[in-house]
Protein backbone atom coordinates (compact mmCIF):
# COMPACT_ATOMS: atom_id res chain seq x y z
CA UNK A 1 0.00 0.00 0.00
CA UNK A 2 1.11 3.76 -0.87
CA UNK A 3 1.60 5.44 2.64
CA UNK A 4 2.52 8.98 0.72
CA UNK A 5 2.07 9.76 -2.98
CA UNK A 6 2.01 13.05 -4.40
CA UNK A 7 1.22 14.23 -7.32
CA UNK A 8 2.06 16.81 -9.44
CA UNK A 9 2.80 19.24 -6.22
CA UNK A 10 4.22 22.45 -6.61
CA UNK A 11 4.44 25.42 -5.00
CA UNK A 12 5.31 29.13 -5.74
CA UNK A 13 5.44 32.04 -3.59
CA UNK A 14 4.80 35.38 -4.37
CA UNK A 15 7.32 37.77 -3.64
CA UNK A 16 8.29 40.68 -3.32
CA UNK A 17 6.57 44.39 -2.21
CA UNK A 18 3.84 44.07 -4.59
CA UNK A 19 3.95 40.44 -4.15
CA UNK A 20 4.14 39.97 -7.95
CA UNK A 21 7.73 38.25 -8.61
CA UNK A 22 7.11 34.67 -8.57
CA UNK A 23 9.55 32.50 -6.58
CA UNK A 24 9.56 28.27 -7.62
CA UNK A 25 10.00 26.65 -4.33
CA UNK A 26 8.76 23.48 -5.89
CA UNK A 27 8.31 21.64 -9.22
CA UNK A 28 5.61 19.80 -10.14
CA UNK A 29 6.90 16.54 -7.77
CA UNK A 30 5.45 12.99 -8.23
CA UNK A 31 6.56 10.73 -5.74
CA UNK A 32 5.54 7.52 -4.06
CA UNK A 33 6.51 6.30 -0.71
CA UNK A 34 5.13 2.40 0.29
CA UNK A 35 4.25 1.65 3.37
CA UNK A 36 7.12 0.66 5.62
CA UNK A 37 9.70 2.01 3.76
CA UNK A 38 12.52 4.49 5.53
CA UNK A 39 12.37 6.73 2.26
CA UNK A 40 15.55 9.70 2.43
CA UNK A 41 14.89 13.19 0.80
CA UNK A 42 17.99 14.36 0.19
CA UNK A 43 18.93 18.07 -0.94
CA UNK A 44 21.10 21.01 -0.31
CA UNK A 45 20.26 23.76 1.66
CA UNK A 46 17.35 25.44 -0.27
CA UNK A 47 16.43 22.88 -2.01
CA UNK A 48 12.53 22.56 -1.37
CA UNK A 49 12.89 19.60 1.27
CA UNK A 50 11.26 21.65 4.09
CA UNK A 51 8.23 23.22 1.49
CA UNK A 52 8.17 19.63 0.35
CA UNK A 53 7.33 18.84 4.05
CA UNK A 54 5.19 21.84 5.33
CA UNK A 55 2.98 20.89 2.10
CA UNK A 56 2.64 17.37 3.37
CA UNK A 57 1.58 18.72 6.84
CA UNK A 58 -0.87 21.26 5.58
CA UNK A 59 1.22 24.22 7.19
CA UNK A 60 1.71 26.04 3.21
CA UNK A 61 -0.71 25.37 0.67
CA UNK A 62 0.31 24.12 -2.63
CA UNK A 63 -0.29 25.94 -6.03
CA UNK A 64 -0.92 22.87 -7.79
CA UNK A 65 -1.47 19.49 -7.71
CA UNK A 66 -1.90 17.45 -4.53
CA UNK A 67 -0.95 14.99 -2.00
CA UNK A 68 -2.25 11.90 -0.33
CA UNK A 69 -1.08 10.09 2.91
CA UNK A 70 -2.60 6.45 3.72
CA UNK A 71 -5.15 7.16 0.92
CA UNK A 72 -6.15 10.72 2.46
CA UNK A 73 -6.55 13.82 0.95
CA UNK A 74 -3.74 16.21 3.09
CA UNK A 75 -6.51 18.37 3.73
CA UNK A 76 -8.57 16.26 5.59
CA UNK A 77 -7.15 16.87 9.31
CA UNK A 78 -8.06 14.03 10.85
CA UNK A 79 -5.83 11.37 8.85
CA UNK A 80 -3.18 14.29 10.73
CA UNK A 81 -3.49 11.32 13.87
CA UNK A 82 -1.91 8.91 11.97
CA UNK A 83 1.46 10.95 11.34
CA UNK A 84 4.20 12.29 13.63
CA UNK A 85 6.31 15.53 12.27
CA UNK A 86 9.39 16.60 13.90
CA UNK A 87 10.31 20.04 11.97
CA UNK A 88 13.66 21.50 11.24
CA UNK A 89 15.47 22.70 14.90
CA UNK A 90 12.64 22.70 16.82
CA UNK A 91 11.59 24.78 19.21
CA UNK A 92 8.65 24.14 21.51
CA UNK A 93 7.27 25.93 24.48
CA UNK A 94 10.09 26.73 26.89
CA UNK A 95 7.71 27.47 29.96
CA UNK A 96 6.64 24.11 29.73
CA UNK A 97 8.53 20.72 31.23
CA UNK A 98 9.41 17.81 28.86
CA UNK A 99 6.44 15.77 30.43
CA UNK A 100 3.95 18.90 30.50
CA UNK A 101 4.92 19.52 26.62
CA UNK A 102 3.84 15.79 25.85
CA UNK A 103 0.95 15.53 27.69
CA UNK A 104 -0.20 18.49 25.62
CA UNK A 105 0.53 16.93 22.65
CA UNK A 106 -0.89 13.70 23.63
CA UNK A 107 -4.44 15.73 24.13
CA UNK A 108 -4.04 17.71 20.82
CA UNK A 109 -3.46 13.85 18.92
CA UNK A 110 -6.36 12.29 20.87
CA UNK A 111 -3.87 9.91 22.75
CA UNK A 112 -6.96 7.72 25.12
CA UNK A 113 -6.34 9.86 28.71
CA UNK A 114 -6.10 6.52 30.27
CA UNK A 115 -2.92 5.59 28.17
CA UNK A 116 -1.55 9.04 28.06
CA UNK A 117 0.51 8.56 31.38
CA UNK A 118 1.87 5.45 30.57
CA UNK A 119 2.63 6.07 27.36
CA UNK A 120 4.58 9.57 27.66
CA UNK A 121 6.26 7.78 30.61
CA UNK A 122 8.10 5.26 28.48
CA UNK A 123 8.19 7.81 25.71
CA UNK A 124 10.68 10.07 27.92
CA UNK A 125 12.50 6.87 28.70
CA UNK A 126 12.77 5.83 25.13
CA UNK A 127 14.83 8.87 23.98
CA UNK A 128 16.63 9.29 27.41
CA UNK A 129 14.83 12.40 28.83
CA UNK A 130 13.25 10.25 31.92
CA UNK A 131 15.77 12.28 34.86
CA UNK A 132 14.96 15.85 32.70
CA UNK A 133 11.29 15.11 32.64
CA UNK A 134 9.91 17.83 35.12
CA UNK A 135 12.66 20.40 33.77
CA UNK A 136 11.33 23.64 32.09
CA UNK A 137 12.47 23.12 28.33
CA UNK A 138 13.93 26.15 28.72
CA UNK A 139 16.90 24.13 30.30
CA UNK A 140 17.40 22.18 27.98
CA UNK A 141 20.55 21.99 25.67
CA UNK A 142 20.01 21.41 21.45
CA UNK A 143 19.98 17.90 21.32
CA UNK A 144 17.66 17.40 24.08
CA UNK A 145 15.00 19.81 22.61
CA UNK A 146 15.79 17.42 19.49
CA UNK A 147 15.04 14.40 21.28
CA UNK A 148 11.70 15.65 22.48
CA UNK A 149 11.26 16.70 19.37
CA UNK A 150 11.32 12.79 18.28
CA UNK A 151 9.72 11.83 20.98
CA UNK A 152 6.71 14.24 20.48
CA UNK A 153 6.53 12.71 16.89
CA UNK A 154 6.52 9.29 17.64
CA UNK A 155 4.24 9.43 20.84
CA UNK A 156 0.53 8.75 19.33
CA UNK A 157 2.23 5.84 17.44
CA UNK A 158 1.39 7.27 14.14
CA UNK A 159 1.60 4.89 10.91
CA UNK A 160 4.17 7.84 9.32
CA UNK A 161 6.51 9.84 10.47
CA UNK A 162 7.88 12.57 8.75
CA UNK A 163 11.76 14.11 10.01
CA UNK A 164 13.39 17.02 8.47
CA UNK A 165 16.79 17.14 9.18
CA UNK A 166 16.12 14.60 12.18
CA UNK A 167 20.22 14.60 12.87
CA UNK A 168 20.78 18.39 12.79
CA UNK A 169 22.82 19.54 15.42
CA UNK A 170 23.13 16.29 17.20
CA UNK A 171 26.73 14.94 18.29
CA UNK A 172 28.05 11.65 17.45
CA UNK A 173 26.18 9.92 19.86
CA UNK A 174 23.00 12.02 19.59
CA UNK A 175 22.78 11.15 15.77
CA UNK A 176 23.87 6.96 16.30
CA UNK A 177 20.84 7.40 18.50
CA UNK A 178 18.40 8.96 15.99
CA UNK A 179 19.83 6.27 13.07
CA UNK A 180 18.80 3.46 16.02
CA UNK A 181 15.06 5.16 16.85
CA UNK A 182 14.84 5.41 13.19
CA UNK A 183 15.65 1.13 12.76
CA UNK A 184 13.33 0.53 15.59
CA UNK A 185 10.85 2.53 13.67
CA UNK A 186 11.19 0.29 10.66
CA UNK A 187 11.31 -2.71 12.09
CA UNK A 188 7.64 -1.70 13.83
CA UNK A 189 6.87 -1.06 9.99
CA UNK A 190 6.38 2.15 10.26
CA UNK A 191 7.02 4.44 7.13
CA UNK A 192 9.66 6.87 7.77
CA UNK A 193 10.05 9.92 4.83
CA UNK A 194 12.94 11.95 6.03
CA UNK A 195 15.08 14.63 5.03
CA UNK A 196 18.77 15.33 5.18
CA UNK A 197 21.71 16.41 3.47
CA UNK A 198 24.06 14.28 5.59
CA UNK A 199 24.33 11.65 2.82
CA UNK A 200 26.25 8.85 4.92
CA UNK A 201 22.83 8.31 6.79
CA UNK A 202 20.61 8.26 3.89
CA UNK A 203 23.32 5.53 2.77
CA UNK A 204 23.15 3.59 6.40
CA UNK A 205 19.18 3.75 6.82
CA UNK A 206 17.05 4.42 3.32
CA UNK A 207 15.43 1.50 1.12
CA UNK A 208 15.08 4.59 -1.27
CA UNK A 209 15.96 7.86 -1.81
CA UNK A 210 15.10 10.90 -3.70
CA UNK A 211 17.41 13.41 -5.03
CA UNK A 212 15.55 17.35 -5.02
CA UNK A 213 17.46 20.04 -6.35
CA UNK A 214 16.48 23.71 -7.07
CA UNK A 215 12.92 22.56 -6.57
CA UNK A 216 13.16 20.19 -8.67
CA UNK A 217 13.19 16.34 -8.23
CA UNK A 218 16.52 15.00 -9.73
CA UNK A 219 16.14 10.98 -9.32
CA UNK A 220 14.35 8.48 -7.24
CA UNK A 221 15.08 4.68 -6.16
CA UNK A 222 17.17 2.25 -4.33
CA UNK A 223 20.82 3.61 -3.36
CA UNK A 224 22.29 0.54 -5.37
CA UNK A 225 20.63 1.19 -8.51
CA UNK A 226 21.62 4.89 -8.03
CA UNK A 227 25.19 4.92 -7.57
CA UNK A 228 25.15 1.95 -10.64
CA UNK A 229 24.21 4.50 -13.10
CA UNK A 230 26.89 6.32 -11.55
CA UNK A 231 30.01 5.93 -14.07
CA UNK A 232 32.24 3.55 -12.31
CA UNK A 233 36.19 4.65 -11.31
CA UNK A 234 39.31 3.32 -10.86
CA UNK A 235 42.20 4.05 -8.59
CA UNK A 236 46.03 3.79 -9.70
CA UNK A 237 48.62 3.49 -7.02
CA UNK A 238 52.45 3.87 -8.56
CA UNK A 239 55.70 4.82 -7.47
CA UNK A 240 56.91 8.15 -8.71
CA UNK A 241 57.33 11.87 -7.42
CA UNK A 242 55.34 13.75 -10.20
CA UNK A 243 51.99 13.15 -12.34
CA UNK A 244 52.49 12.79 -15.66
CA UNK A 245 51.75 15.01 -17.81
CA UNK A 246 49.07 12.89 -19.93
CA UNK A 247 46.67 12.44 -16.46
CA UNK A 248 45.13 16.10 -17.06
CA UNK A 249 43.48 15.15 -19.95
CA UNK A 250 41.66 11.98 -18.35
CA UNK A 251 40.04 13.88 -15.25
CA UNK A 252 42.13 12.40 -13.08
CA UNK A 253 42.14 12.94 -9.36
CA UNK A 254 45.23 12.74 -8.44
CA UNK A 255 47.02 12.86 -4.61
CA UNK A 256 51.11 13.00 -4.10
CA UNK A 257 52.18 11.78 -0.94
CA UNK A 258 55.84 11.02 -0.58
CA UNK A 259 57.25 8.73 -3.17
CA UNK A 260 53.76 7.49 -3.77
CA UNK A 261 51.29 8.47 -6.50
CA UNK A 262 47.52 8.07 -6.62
CA UNK A 263 45.17 8.65 -9.05
CA UNK A 264 41.35 7.89 -9.64
CA UNK A 265 40.56 8.33 -13.15
CA UNK A 266 36.87 7.29 -14.83
CA UNK A 267 37.03 3.62 -15.74
CA UNK A 268 36.70 4.31 -19.64
CA UNK A 269 40.51 5.96 -19.08
CA UNK A 270 41.63 2.85 -17.57
CA UNK A 271 43.60 1.53 -20.29
CA UNK A 272 45.53 5.48 -21.38
CA UNK A 273 46.34 5.88 -17.69
CA UNK A 274 48.13 2.47 -17.55
CA UNK A 275 49.79 3.20 -21.16
CA UNK A 276 51.01 6.52 -19.99
CA UNK A 277 52.40 5.02 -16.60
CA UNK A 278 54.36 2.07 -18.87
CA UNK A 279 55.48 4.69 -21.88
CA UNK A 280 56.70 7.08 -18.53
CA UNK A 281 58.54 3.87 -17.06
CA UNK A 282 56.56 3.95 -13.75
CA UNK A 283 56.14 0.73 -11.79
CA UNK A 284 52.26 0.31 -10.62
CA UNK A 285 51.77 -0.59 -6.98
CA UNK A 286 47.47 -1.23 -7.38
CA UNK A 287 44.62 -0.73 -9.30
CA UNK A 288 41.46 -0.84 -7.98
CA UNK A 289 37.78 -0.45 -8.79
CA UNK A 290 36.04 2.42 -6.97
CA UNK A 291 32.73 1.76 -6.35
CA UNK A 292 30.59 4.99 -6.91
CA UNK A 293 29.00 6.43 -3.49
CA UNK A 294 25.39 7.59 -3.23
CA UNK A 295 27.60 11.35 -2.34
CA UNK A 296 29.50 10.86 -6.07
CA UNK A 297 25.20 10.41 -7.65
CA UNK A 298 24.21 13.15 -5.31
CA UNK A 299 27.12 15.71 -6.91
CA UNK A 300 25.96 14.38 -10.12
CA UNK A 301 22.87 15.12 -9.80
CA UNK A 302 23.10 18.68 -8.10
CA UNK A 303 26.31 19.43 -9.69
CA UNK A 304 26.24 18.13 -13.38
CA UNK A 305 29.51 19.86 -14.53
CA UNK A 306 31.96 17.56 -13.89
CA UNK A 307 34.43 18.18 -11.19
CA UNK A 308 37.44 19.44 -12.76
CA UNK A 309 40.88 17.31 -12.15
CA UNK A 310 43.12 18.35 -10.04
CA UNK A 311 46.28 17.72 -7.72
CA UNK A 312 46.17 17.71 -3.96
CA UNK A 313 49.23 17.45 -2.05
CA UNK B 1 -14.24 20.57 20.86
CA UNK B 2 -11.46 19.12 23.46
CA UNK B 3 -8.92 20.60 21.17
CA UNK B 4 -10.22 23.61 21.99
CA UNK B 5 -9.91 23.22 25.57
CA UNK B 6 -6.89 22.13 25.37
CA UNK B 7 -5.36 24.99 23.72
CA UNK B 8 -7.10 27.51 25.72
CA UNK B 9 -5.65 25.65 28.79
CA UNK B 10 -2.19 25.86 27.69
CA UNK B 11 -2.14 29.39 26.39
CA UNK B 12 -3.88 30.27 30.13
CA UNK B 13 -1.09 28.10 31.45
CA UNK B 14 1.65 30.47 29.37
CA UNK B 15 0.33 33.86 30.80
CA UNK B 16 0.54 32.35 34.23
CA UNK B 17 3.92 30.78 33.92
CA UNK B 18 5.40 34.23 31.94
CA UNK B 19 4.41 35.97 35.33
CA UNK B 20 0.98 38.00 33.49
CA UNK B 21 -0.98 37.75 36.69
CA UNK B 22 2.45 39.68 38.60
CA UNK B 23 0.90 42.60 37.85
CA UNK B 24 -1.72 41.83 40.68
CA UNK B 25 0.96 42.61 43.25
CA UNK B 26 1.19 46.58 40.80
CA UNK B 27 -2.84 46.65 41.22
CA UNK B 28 -2.65 45.70 45.14
CA UNK B 29 -0.34 48.39 45.79
CA UNK B 30 -2.28 51.02 43.60
CA UNK B 31 -5.28 50.28 45.14
CA UNK B 32 -4.49 49.91 48.76
CA UNK B 33 -2.30 52.99 48.86
CA UNK B 34 -4.87 55.15 47.13
CA UNK B 35 -7.36 54.04 49.47
CA UNK B 36 -5.18 54.76 52.53
CA UNK B 37 -4.20 58.14 50.85
CA UNK B 38 -7.99 58.76 50.13
CA UNK B 39 -9.81 57.81 53.68
CA UNK B 40 -7.28 60.82 55.04
CA UNK B 41 -7.69 63.56 51.88
CA UNK B 42 -11.24 62.84 50.97
CA UNK B 43 -14.61 63.94 52.90
CA UNK B 44 -17.69 61.49 51.86
CA UNK B 45 -16.42 60.89 48.24
CA UNK B 46 -14.24 58.07 49.30
CA UNK B 47 -16.57 55.73 47.75
CA UNK B 48 -16.58 57.59 44.58
CA UNK B 49 -12.76 57.94 44.32
CA UNK B 50 -11.93 54.43 45.01
CA UNK B 51 -14.53 53.02 43.05
CA UNK B 52 -13.86 55.49 40.01
CA UNK B 53 -9.67 54.44 40.59
CA UNK B 54 -10.13 50.81 40.87
CA UNK B 55 -12.40 49.90 38.17
CA UNK B 56 -10.72 52.60 36.14
CA UNK B 57 -7.06 50.82 36.65
CA UNK B 58 -9.16 47.07 36.54
CA UNK B 59 -10.07 48.30 33.02
CA UNK B 60 -6.61 49.17 31.72
CA UNK B 61 -4.50 46.88 33.46
CA UNK B 62 -6.99 44.34 31.52
CA UNK B 63 -6.34 46.49 27.84
CA UNK B 64 -2.87 46.35 28.65
CA UNK B 65 -2.94 42.60 29.06
CA UNK B 66 -5.54 41.79 26.08
CA UNK B 67 -3.41 44.10 23.73
CA UNK B 68 0.00 42.74 24.46
CA UNK B 69 -0.84 39.09 25.03
CA UNK B 70 -3.29 39.30 22.41
CA UNK B 71 -1.16 40.50 19.48
CA UNK B 72 1.12 37.89 20.18
CA UNK B 73 -1.15 34.77 19.99
CA UNK B 74 -0.75 33.42 16.78
CA UNK B 75 2.29 36.05 15.18
CA UNK B 76 4.98 34.51 18.48
CA UNK B 77 3.57 30.79 17.58
CA UNK B 78 4.50 31.70 14.09
CA UNK B 79 7.82 33.48 14.85
CA UNK B 80 8.93 30.48 17.24
CA UNK B 81 7.28 28.23 15.27
CA UNK B 82 5.74 26.11 18.09
CA UNK B 83 2.65 25.97 15.70
CA UNK B 84 4.04 23.36 13.41
CA UNK B 85 3.60 20.60 15.51
CA UNK B 86 0.32 21.89 16.78
CA UNK B 87 -0.48 21.92 13.26
CA UNK B 88 0.68 18.99 11.95
CA UNK B 89 -1.57 17.36 14.27
CA UNK B 90 -5.55 16.72 13.79
CA UNK B 91 -5.89 20.71 15.06
CA UNK B 92 -8.11 22.80 12.35
CA UNK B 93 -6.76 26.23 12.36
CA UNK B 94 -10.25 27.80 13.67
CA UNK B 95 -9.64 24.87 16.33
CA UNK B 96 -5.81 27.12 16.90
CA UNK B 97 -7.66 30.32 16.98
CA UNK B 98 -10.35 30.22 19.40
CA UNK B 99 -8.66 28.26 21.62
CA UNK B 100 -5.77 30.75 21.98
CA UNK B 101 -8.51 33.53 22.14
CA UNK B 102 -10.48 31.58 25.02
CA UNK B 103 -7.32 31.07 26.78
CA UNK B 104 -6.32 35.02 27.14
CA UNK B 105 -9.99 35.98 27.72
CA UNK B 106 -9.76 33.29 30.66
CA UNK B 107 -6.88 34.85 31.51
CA UNK B 108 -8.17 38.28 31.84
CA UNK B 109 -11.56 36.74 33.67
CA UNK B 110 -8.93 35.31 36.51
CA UNK B 111 -7.33 38.57 36.76
CA UNK B 112 -10.14 40.61 36.98
CA UNK B 113 -11.71 38.26 39.45
CA UNK B 114 -8.88 38.54 41.56
CA UNK B 115 -8.50 42.75 41.21
CA UNK B 116 -12.32 42.66 41.76
CA UNK B 117 -11.92 41.21 45.28
CA UNK B 118 -9.12 44.45 45.49
CA UNK B 119 -11.58 46.97 44.58
CA UNK B 120 -14.53 45.44 47.12
CA UNK B 121 -11.78 45.44 49.82
CA UNK B 122 -10.62 48.53 49.73
CA UNK B 123 -14.48 50.03 48.74
CA UNK B 124 -14.65 48.16 52.28
CA UNK B 125 -11.71 49.99 53.89
CA UNK B 126 -13.09 53.33 53.05
CA UNK B 127 -16.68 52.95 53.81
CA UNK B 128 -18.34 53.88 57.02
CA UNK B 129 -19.69 52.00 58.79
CA UNK B 130 -17.54 48.91 57.17
CA UNK B 131 -19.64 47.05 55.18
CA UNK B 132 -21.44 47.34 51.59
CA UNK B 133 -24.15 49.12 50.57
CA UNK B 134 -26.96 47.95 48.27
CA UNK B 135 -25.83 49.57 45.47
CA UNK B 136 -22.49 48.39 45.57
CA UNK B 137 -23.80 45.78 43.31
CA UNK B 138 -23.68 47.60 40.63
CA UNK B 139 -20.24 47.53 40.21
CA UNK B 140 -20.76 43.96 39.79
CA UNK B 141 -22.58 45.34 36.41
CA UNK B 142 -19.31 47.27 35.39
CA UNK B 143 -16.96 44.89 36.20
CA UNK B 144 -19.12 42.31 33.75
CA UNK B 145 -18.70 45.20 31.12
CA UNK B 146 -15.69 45.76 32.09
CA UNK B 147 -14.73 42.25 30.54
CA UNK B 148 -17.15 42.42 27.64
CA UNK B 149 -14.67 45.08 26.52
CA UNK B 150 -11.75 42.53 27.53
CA UNK B 151 -13.63 40.17 24.54
CA UNK B 152 -13.76 42.72 22.19
CA UNK B 153 -10.46 43.77 22.28
CA UNK B 154 -8.63 39.77 22.50
CA UNK B 155 -10.81 38.88 19.47
CA UNK B 156 -9.76 42.00 17.61
CA UNK B 157 -5.98 41.62 18.85
CA UNK B 158 -6.05 37.86 17.36
CA UNK B 159 -7.72 39.44 14.48
CA UNK B 160 -4.76 42.04 13.42
CA UNK B 161 -2.55 39.25 14.65
CA UNK B 162 -3.79 36.69 11.73
CA UNK B 163 -2.23 38.73 9.12
CA UNK B 164 0.01 41.69 10.81
CA UNK B 165 3.21 42.20 12.45
CA UNK B 166 2.78 42.57 16.13
CA UNK B 167 3.67 46.12 16.45
CA UNK B 168 0.96 47.34 13.61
CA UNK B 169 -1.25 44.94 14.99
CA UNK B 170 -0.58 46.51 18.47
CA UNK B 171 -1.05 50.16 17.03
CA UNK B 172 -4.78 49.02 15.34
CA UNK B 173 -5.98 47.50 18.50
CA UNK B 174 -5.14 50.13 20.53
CA UNK B 175 -5.97 53.01 17.97
CA UNK B 176 -9.47 50.96 17.86
CA UNK B 177 -9.83 50.90 22.09
CA UNK B 178 -8.87 54.80 21.69
CA UNK B 179 -11.53 55.37 19.19
CA UNK B 180 -13.96 52.91 20.25
CA UNK B 181 -13.63 54.46 23.62
CA UNK B 182 -15.50 57.82 22.20
CA UNK B 183 -17.83 55.99 20.05
CA UNK B 184 -21.15 57.59 21.20
CA UNK B 185 -19.34 61.01 20.49
CA UNK B 186 -18.39 59.96 17.07
CA UNK B 187 -22.17 58.88 16.49
CA UNK B 188 -23.50 62.48 17.78
CA UNK B 189 -21.12 63.95 15.66
CA UNK B 190 -22.37 61.71 12.66
CA UNK B 191 -25.70 62.59 13.34
CA UNK B 192 -25.19 66.75 13.15
CA UNK B 193 -23.32 66.03 9.79
CA UNK B 194 -24.01 66.21 6.09
CA UNK B 195 -23.95 64.44 2.77
CA UNK B 196 -20.79 62.30 2.46
CA UNK B 197 -19.52 63.06 6.08
CA UNK B 198 -22.73 61.87 8.07
CA UNK B 199 -22.49 58.85 5.66
CA UNK B 200 -18.59 58.28 6.40
CA UNK B 201 -18.91 59.23 9.87
CA UNK B 202 -21.98 56.99 10.90
CA UNK B 203 -19.99 53.80 8.95
CA UNK B 204 -16.66 54.74 11.21
CA UNK B 205 -18.83 55.05 14.05
CA UNK B 206 -20.82 51.56 13.10
CA UNK B 207 -17.38 50.06 12.41
CA UNK B 208 -15.50 50.23 15.63
CA UNK B 209 -16.39 48.66 18.60
CA UNK B 210 -18.65 50.82 21.07
CA UNK B 211 -16.21 50.75 24.19
CA UNK B 212 -18.23 53.95 25.59
CA UNK B 213 -21.47 52.17 25.63
CA UNK B 214 -19.14 49.50 28.17
CA UNK B 215 -17.94 52.18 30.38
CA UNK B 216 -20.47 53.18 33.18
CA UNK B 217 -17.96 53.32 35.83
CA UNK B 218 -18.88 56.95 36.49
CA UNK B 219 -22.56 56.15 36.76
CA UNK B 220 -21.83 53.35 39.58
CA UNK B 221 -19.19 55.56 41.16
CA UNK B 222 -22.28 57.83 41.79
CA UNK B 223 -24.53 54.91 42.94
CA UNK B 224 -27.08 54.95 39.94
CA UNK B 225 -28.49 51.60 38.72
CA UNK B 226 -27.57 49.71 35.43
CA UNK B 227 -30.94 48.59 33.77
CA UNK B 228 -31.44 44.80 33.28
CA UNK B 229 -31.68 46.08 29.44
CA UNK B 230 -28.21 47.71 28.98
CA UNK B 231 -26.96 45.05 30.19
CA UNK B 232 -28.17 42.17 27.72
CA UNK B 233 -27.81 44.52 24.75
CA UNK B 234 -24.11 45.44 26.14
CA UNK B 235 -23.65 41.47 26.04
CA UNK B 236 -25.32 41.09 23.42
CA UNK B 237 -23.59 43.18 21.43
CA UNK B 238 -20.09 41.97 22.58
CA UNK B 239 -20.56 38.62 22.15
CA UNK B 240 -21.83 39.17 18.11
CA UNK B 241 -18.75 41.83 17.56
CA UNK B 242 -16.18 39.19 19.09
CA UNK B 243 -18.04 36.44 17.21
CA UNK B 244 -17.49 38.74 13.60
CA UNK B 245 -13.74 39.49 14.40
CA UNK B 246 -13.11 36.03 14.99
CA UNK B 247 -14.35 35.15 12.26
CA UNK B 248 -12.40 37.19 10.21
CA UNK B 249 -9.10 36.39 11.75
CA UNK B 250 -10.10 32.51 10.79
CA UNK B 251 -10.90 33.31 7.52
CA UNK B 252 -7.67 35.13 7.16
CA UNK B 253 -5.57 32.35 9.11
CA UNK B 254 -7.12 29.38 7.29
CA UNK B 255 -5.55 30.75 4.16
CA UNK B 256 -2.26 31.53 5.28
CA UNK B 257 1.20 29.95 4.40
CA UNK B 258 3.19 29.35 7.42
CA UNK B 259 6.74 30.10 6.19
Amino acid sequence: MIAIETINLEKTYAVGFWRKRPRVALRPLNLTVEEGEVFGFLGPNGAGKTTTLKLLMGLVFPTGGTARILGKDISDSEIKAQIGFLPEQPYFYDYLTAKELLEYYAQLSGVNAKERGRKIEAMLERVGLKDAARLQLRKFSKGMLQRVGLAQAILHDPKVVFLDEPMSGLDPMGRREVRDLMEELKQQGKTVFFSTHILSDAEALCDRVAVIHQGELRGVGRVAELTSAVAGKVELIWNGSAVPAGFTALEAECHISGETMRAVVPEAQQEAALEILRREGLRLVSLTPVHPSLEEYFLQKVNPVARSAGVAR
Amino acid sequence: MNRVVHIAANTFREAVRDRVLYNLIAFALLLSGAAILVGQISIDIERLVVVNLGLTAVSLFGVVIAIFIGIGLVSKEMEKRTLYTVLSRPVRRWEFLVGKFLGLTGTLFVNTFFMAIGVFAALLYVSVPHRFQSFDAWILAALFFIVLQFVILCSLALLFSSFSSPLLSAVFAFSLFVIGSFAEDLRGFARMSHGLTQWLATGAAYLVPNFSALNVIGQVAHEQPISGHLIVYNTAYALAYSAVAICGAVLIFERRNLK
